[in-house]
């Protein structure tokens, strides 16, 4: 059987579209996550989440629904204590997640199962997506667009600065709070296409992948939002068309293709940050009595001109041309050093 | 701008606050006319932040009353009238920002949720820039910004609501002179629109011109309140207390709480 018979079947149709729909939802949500500086949440909650898997398999409702109760708990709570414990945040952060992961572990094995039987939900499982769960994707995705993009202004302000956006009037923790919801919600939704353990990584790299081109937040998240898309739809063909030959699970191809995605971009910010601090103009020479703009370069044999491959910098009133530590203005038919 | 016999802006009775159990504000009274240029002084430690905290509602007060524009705080809802420049080392987060979104975000006091911006709100907004100097930067990610450039950034994300107070957080910290004295203009500007200002400072440095009164905090008391002064007069130089001062033990457990946060 190769991609294309693949292709035909039912469950792919499904596995398609959820990826599509996690795509967009992910990284939307993990760039108020970034900006908060909490690109761990997500991971955090996929823990916690473990406990709601295993919760379900042991009393044999679906996973699905306990999953998304429990990383909701888990989500207010970390919120909670984000808000209240301050300095050592991240030490009770910390606590949940283990306790989370420790706990599922050990109730698979009250149930009798192995830890083996989580393996579909750590790591996604193509097969495992059933009808239901692609409507409850895409309804998830459209409710995270419209709160993501409806909300922008208001969210942005909360996760940049929630003193300010206190002062400002605006319902600081209720919008964390729907942050931290909307997160558990698609950590769970998400499980089945990427896995508990590897979601974060759809909602941070993504993000990462976009901050190194975009200049402005709304750039950042919609960029964000196509990387997502495109790791998790090419993600998922790709372990499709690969597990004809070997198992390979979807959430691992996924994340690689994402951090490919970033990989290849990275150094092309790197490139975009330094000309950018490289062209950044001098500042207008202060006032303090020494003149050092007309020290002339001896003997500069080399002719400075649009085309030198010198960075031109303005300075004040003209431009300098920046090469091996000096700083060279035109003055006539010399340089000066600047 | 002073005017003595204008209606009183910020009404502060008794101001008492408390962080983990201890008083770091005692009983402080201070009544801020329409249009007063404010200087809040003091040594670090002397509780002049927690006292604007206090008055913007960031920190709950646990004796007293604050009541801005002749309202109770708790009943306050006018918050498009208060512009708050919070102390900050840096205006960016996790994510790029562009500076114009920045200050945009001060805009919401007067937008609706849900609604796109409007012409006045994009008007707005390019006129901080503008007052701050930071017209040419707007579309620029705010952390390409020096720290003095960002600090006049946070000045116009104030400013962009249009508001009538303001509340500045010792905005100069850490600014270098050329900074500073483009904020000062900034503020001169603000200041000659009729606006009130109440700046924390430990220094005033350029600022220094436009205050038309000073008062002094000295370890959680209004010390004086009166006319500008100079600055040995302000640190009490017979007393130099320049290391820091905790307000309350630091947290040792995740799970502690400082009651209203830190």
């Amino acid at each position: 059987m190769n991609l294309i018979d693949l292709l035909g079947l039912d469950f792919m149709h499904r596995a398609l579209l959820a990826a599509l729909f996690t795509g967009l939802a992910a990284p939307a949500i993990g760039t108020f996550l970034v900006q908060k500086r909490l690109a761990l949440l997500g991971d955090g909650i996929g823990h916690i989440a473990v406990t709601g898997v295993a919760l379900g398999l042991l009393t044999g409702t679906s996973p699905t629904w306990t999953a998304v109760v429990v990383a909701i708990i888990g989500a207010v709570v970390i919120e909670v204590i984000r808000e209240q414990g301050h300095t050592n945040g991240d030490v009770a952060l910390a606590l949940l997640f283990y306790g989370g992961l420790a706990g599922g572990v050990l109730i698979t094995g009250l149930d009798g199962q192995g830890a083996s039987s989580l393996n579909s939900y750590l790591f996604g499982s193509l097969t495992s997506i059933r009808g239901g769960d692609v409507w409850f994707t895409l309804a998830l995705a459209v409710v995270i667009l419209a709160v993501t993009l409806g909300l922008l202004p208001q969210l942005f302000s909360v996760a940049s600065d929630p003193e300010f956006a206190k002062v400002a009037g605006l319902q600081v923790r209720a919008y964390n709070v729907l942050v931290a919801v909307l997160a558990a919600v698609t950590v769970t939704v998400a499980m089945r296409t990427v896995g508990l353990l590897l979601v974060s990584a759809l909602m941070v790299v993504p993000v990462a992948t976009s901050q190194q081109l975009a200049r402005s937040f709304r750039t950042t998240l919609t960029g964000a939002m196509g990387v997502g898309v495109v790791a998790a739809v090419g993600g998922l063909l790709l372990s499709a068309a690969l597990s004809v030959h070997a198992t390979v699970a979807p959430g691992p191809t996924i994340v690689l293709l994402a951090l490919a995605m970033f990989a290849s971009t990275w150094p092309l910010g790197v490139w975009l940050r330094h000309r950018r601090r490289l062209r950044a103009p001098f500042p207008a020479v202060p006032a303090d009595g020494t003149d050092h703009s007309h020290d002339v370069t001896e003997d500069h044999s080399h002719q400075h001109g649009d085309d030198c491959g010198h960075p031109a910098v303005q300075h004040g009133d003209h431009v300098d041309y920046v090469h091996d530590g000096h700083r060279h203005a035109p003055h006539g038919e010399h340089y000066d050093e600047h | 701008m002073l005017n003595e016999h204008g209606p009183v802006v910020v009404d502060a009775r008794d101001v008492t606050v408390a962080i983990g159990g201890r008083p770091v504000l005692r009983s402080n009274t201070l009544r801020v006319h329409e249009g007063e240029f404010l200087a809040l002084m003091g040594a670090n430690g002397s509780g002049k932040s927690t006292l604007v905290r206090a008055l913007t509602g960031l920190r709950p007060l646990t004796s007293g009353s604050v009541a801005l524009f002749g309202t109770p705080l708790d009943d306050f809802d006018q918050r498009q009238r208060i512009g708050f420049v919070p102390q900050r080392a840096t205006a960016a987060g996790g994510v790029p920002a562009s500076v114009r979104e920045v200050v945009a975000s001060g805009r919401l006091t007067r937008r609706r949720v849900l609604r796109p911006p409007g012409r006045a709100d994009r008007r707005a907004v390019a006129d901080a820039l503008e007052v701050v100097g930071l017209a040419d930067r707007a579309g620029d990610g705010i952390s390409t910004l020096s720290g003095g450039q960002q600090q006049r950034a946070l000045i116009a994300r104030a400013l962009a609501g249009e508001p009538d107070l303001f509340f500045l957080d010792e905005p100069t910290a850490g600014v270098d002179l050329p900074n500073q004295q483009a904020l000062a203009a900034a503020l001169r500007t603000l200041s000659e629109r009729g606006a009130t200002v109440v700046l924390v400072a430990h220094e005033l440095g350029p600022l220094a011109p436009l205050v038309d009164r000073a008062v002094v905090l000295r370890d959680g008391r209004i010390a004086y309140d009166g006319p500008p002064l100079s600055e040995e007069a302000v640190h009490f130089h017979h007393h130099p207390t320049t290391e820091h001062h905790d307000h309350a033990p630091h947290v040792a457990s995740p799970l502690d709480t400082l009651e209203g946060g830190r």
